[in-house]
């Protein structure tokens, strides 16, 4: 009983750790709540498509900016779609990286977006790094046969 | 003896999501699910005027706006024009950047993303509230 809740209050203060700081904000709470019986690795999958889209989307804003003309179109329907995955799952820091991000391209700045290409780069590693900590401290709690805290 | 009335078997509210983004229709998906809806989703609002047109019908579709080729916009003029009359919600980020006019497009309402329970609650309360005679 003793590693089972150890491992709980590990999976909660890290999580507690992730809102605090900004990288994840309500949304990924709702987005837990939302995983039930009937749709039991709903975070796993959501999560993971996010995964994919979003090293896809990080992809094609290089090519975008690495182009003779940048075609600041392209780039906006990027970020765009970046900032609607992101604000739908609540990994919060991305979501606000490409509120930025709308600026430099408006303007077509294009020193500014490939500052903020990176900064989008970073923060979105940064919290696929995390929420792949979560998911194993998830697993370590199920596989010790205890439940996963629910929060809020 | 009286006779007894059958009250009707309440079915689920169908709602038909609309997103080229596949993370943004499984969480539109879940929540609405969640909130009583059944849920059908297509990836473009090509294919949502197609599906419609080959005749299913849904209480409620959410149509993202910004999507390639044909936007929600223009996909919920050609909806309206087709005679539908389902609810349909606009949903997307940067709504002030949109320079569209929804409700003249035929949109009874517009959310900025995310999708949450309130969102799917007021819906489906709206559309109850609809279907009282």
């Amino acid at each position: 009983m003793d590693v089972i809740n150890q491992l709980q209050r590990q999976y909660v203060d890290f999580l507690s750790s992730l809102y605090r700081e900004g990288l994840l904000d309500d949304q990924f709470l709702q987005i837990q709540k939302l995983q039930d019986e009937s749709n039991p690795e709903f975070v796993n999958e959501v999560v993971t498509l996010f995964f994919e889209d979003s090293e896809k989307l990080l992809h094609n804003l290089a090519i975008a900016l690495d182009q003779q003309l940048v075609d600041y179109k392209k780039v906006d329907a990027c970020v765009h779609q970046f900032k609607g995955s992101s604000s739908s799952i609540g990994a919060q820091r991305v979501r606000n990286i490409c509120v930025s991000f709308r600026t430099c391209y408006d303007a077509k700045n294009l020193e500014g977006c490939l500052r903020c290409l990176q900064q989008l780069k970073d923060e979105y590693y940064l919290v696929k790094n995390k929420l792949q900590t979560l998911f194993k401290l998830e697993q370590q709690i199920l596989a010790a046969g205890g439940v996963i805290p629910i929060m809020g | 003896m009286a006779k007894k009335v059958k009250s009707s078997n309440k079915s689920k509210l169908s709602a038909l999501v609309v997103d080229d983004d596949g993370v943004c229709r499984t969480v539109h998906c879940a929540f609405l699910r969640r909130h009583g809806f059944e849920t059908s989703s297509v990836e473009s609002g090509r294919q949502a005027v197609d599906l419609i047109r080959s005749g299913q019908k849904f209480d409620i579709i959410f149509m993202d706006i910004i999507m390639p080729e044909m936007n929600g916009v223009q996909a919920t003029r050609a909806l309206r024009a087709m005679g539908v009359k389902s609810m349909i919600v606009g949903i997307d980020c940067d709504l002030d950047y949109i320079n569209e006019d929804f409700m003249q497009a035929g949109m009874d309402r517009v959310y900025e993303k995310p999708m949450t329970s309130e969102i799917a609650i007021s819906v489906h309360q709206a559309l109850l509230n609809n279907n009282i005679v």
